[in-house]
């Protein structure tokens, strides 16, 4: 069967790969690229475990092509924390205890790093609306969306000390 | 299964043309079909690399929306939310934030459920399809696409390439609004999409009425538009309406609902969205 070969931008590197014309984005980033925090629950867009943010927008990889990635800037969760540390949205989930299996974790993360991207000072509402499109069978709901307010709150608080300095 | 992205509404019709081919835009019905074991066509084409079908823009008095583009940018579009709210709020009910940054209005009509959130919007703001295929490009009404679940009547290689709305005039104004179980993520029970225009006493000119899941297509209620021309919006009026929206539908048993229920829900939804429309319209 015939490949397509993709160049883009995985969290923030450049990277090229073969992949085969029915192949979604979420397999590709699994098994070829190997970032396994990508996780598949449904592969039908229903659980969110998938969640990859593609050109700025918040997206299940497995209702993506992955030939489709040509050109595109995707991060997963991998991308998240940086060379000092984890992300406070990871730093917030440890302290919040919002997991307990874990699967649902990286969609969630990254998840609600789309929300604080674009609304860096949600309300507990505008949380579980951003939020449902990802399930967690371990129903940690509660502790998710208030581990993602306190990471909010945490951001915030950091960005105005930056100002003061 | 291949994948193509063609550049241009040319190229792609040339493509479709072979009938081994399926047109995409977002995909969000596509590849879970695909999941549950639909067949794969030869050739999966990509629509969104197209600029026309990923296009937004007001053209002199029309909107043009490109077939392909995701609703989240319907919603971000202020004027567009603004002028025809109704057909925003619609789009902006498909699924998650991570449905809304793929699914287009190509796609929920195409795909043809009878539940699809943005059709009886589409249907009473008179939205138009652009269609093109081998033997050129064609404008027909959204209402007339749709002929059954899963059933269109597009010919073989045609597709959406874009769809037009005309500004609505002054005092005039739609709503839709959907009755699910939950409060998000589910499929609708009723869908009701409106659209009223107003005199300057308050009274009703002319009115649209369309229902989405309580029949094979979305249906228009022709009695209640009457009952609402040239009316007060009075209780007495809205009631005639409702009455006539339960008549009009002709739905199924299931998990989300009883017959008996969902013509009831029916009617109350199309008094609830005529008046959210009404108040509307009443500011423009
Ligand atoms: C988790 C989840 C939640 C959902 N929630 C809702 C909901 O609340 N309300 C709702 O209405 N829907 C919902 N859907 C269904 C789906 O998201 C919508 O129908 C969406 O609008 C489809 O658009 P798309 O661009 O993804 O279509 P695609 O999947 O790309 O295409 C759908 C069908 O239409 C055809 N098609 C697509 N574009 C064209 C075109 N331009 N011309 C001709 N044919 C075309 C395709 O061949 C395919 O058969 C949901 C889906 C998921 C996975
Ligand atoms: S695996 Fe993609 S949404 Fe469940
Ligand atoms: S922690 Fe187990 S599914 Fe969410």
């Amino acid at each position: 069967m015939s490949s397509t070969h993709v160049t883009c931008t995985i969290n923030g590197d450049q990277v090229e790969f073969l992949c085969r014309g029915d192949q979604t984005l979420l397999d590709a980033l699994r098994d070829t690229a190997g970032l396994i925090g990508v996780k598949e629950g449904c592969a039908t867009g229903d659980c969110g475990a998938c969640s990859v943010i593609l050109d700025g927008r918040l997206t299940c990889s497995c209702l993506v092509l992955a030939p489709e990635a040509e050109g595109a800037a995707i991060l997963t969760v991998e991308g998240m924390g940086g060379p000092d540390g984890l992300h406070p949205l990871q730093e917030a989930f440890l302290e919040g205890a919002a997991l307990q299996c874990g699967i649902c974790t990286p969609g969630f993360l990254v998840a609600g790093k789309a929300l604080l991207d674009r609304n860096p000072d949600p309300t507990e509402e505008q949380v579980r609306y951003a939020v449902a499109g990802n399930l967690c069978r371990c129903t940690g709901y509660d502790k998710i969306v208030r581990s993602i307010l306190a990471a909010a709150a945490d951001m915030k608080e950091a960005s105005e000390a930056k100002e003061t300095v | 299964m291949k994948y193509i992205a063609p550049a241009s509404v040319e190229e792609a019709v040339s493509i479709l043309a072979g009938g081994a081919a399926q047109a995409y835009a977002g995909a969000t019905d596509f590849l879970p079909q695909l999941q549950m074991g639909r067949p794969k066509p030869e050739q999966a084409v990509d629509l969104k690399r197209i600029d026309r079908l990923v296009d937004l823009r007001l053209e002199g008095d029309t909107w043009v929306i490109g077939a392909a583009v995701p609703a989240v940018r319907l919603t971000e579009e202020e004027q567009l939310a603004a002028e025809l709210p109704g057909l925003v709020e619609s789009a902006a009910l498909i699924g998650s934030d991570q449905i809304q940054s793929r699914a287009s209005l190509g796609g929920n009509l195409c795909n043809a459920s009878p539940a699809a959130d943005s059709v009886p919007a589409m249907v009473v703001d008179e939205g138009r399809a652009v269609i093109a295929g081998p033997g050129g490009m064609r404008t027909v009404p959204v209402a007339s696409v749709v002929t059954g679940p899963g059933q269109t009547s597009l010919a073989e290689g045609e597709f959406v390439v874009e769809f037009e709305f005309d500004r609505p005039p002054a005092r005039t104004s739609d709503a839709y609004l959907r009755f699910i179980p939950r409060t998000e993520m589910d499929i609708a029970v009723v869908g009701a999409g409106v659209r009223l225009s107003l005199d300057d006493s308050g009274r009703c000119t002319a009115a649209a009425v369309a229902l989405g899941a309580v029949a094979p297509t979305v249906v228009r209620v022709p009695d209640a538009e009457e009952a609402l021309a040239g009316r007060a919006l009075t209780e007495e009026v809205l009631a005639k309406a409702a009455a006539a929206s339960e008549a009009a539908c002709n739905p199924i048993d299931d998990k989300r609902g009883t017959k008996e229920y969902r013509r009831r829900v029916a009617g109350v939804l199309t008094v609830r969205a005529l008046k959210l429309a009404a108040a509307r319209a009443a500011d423009r």
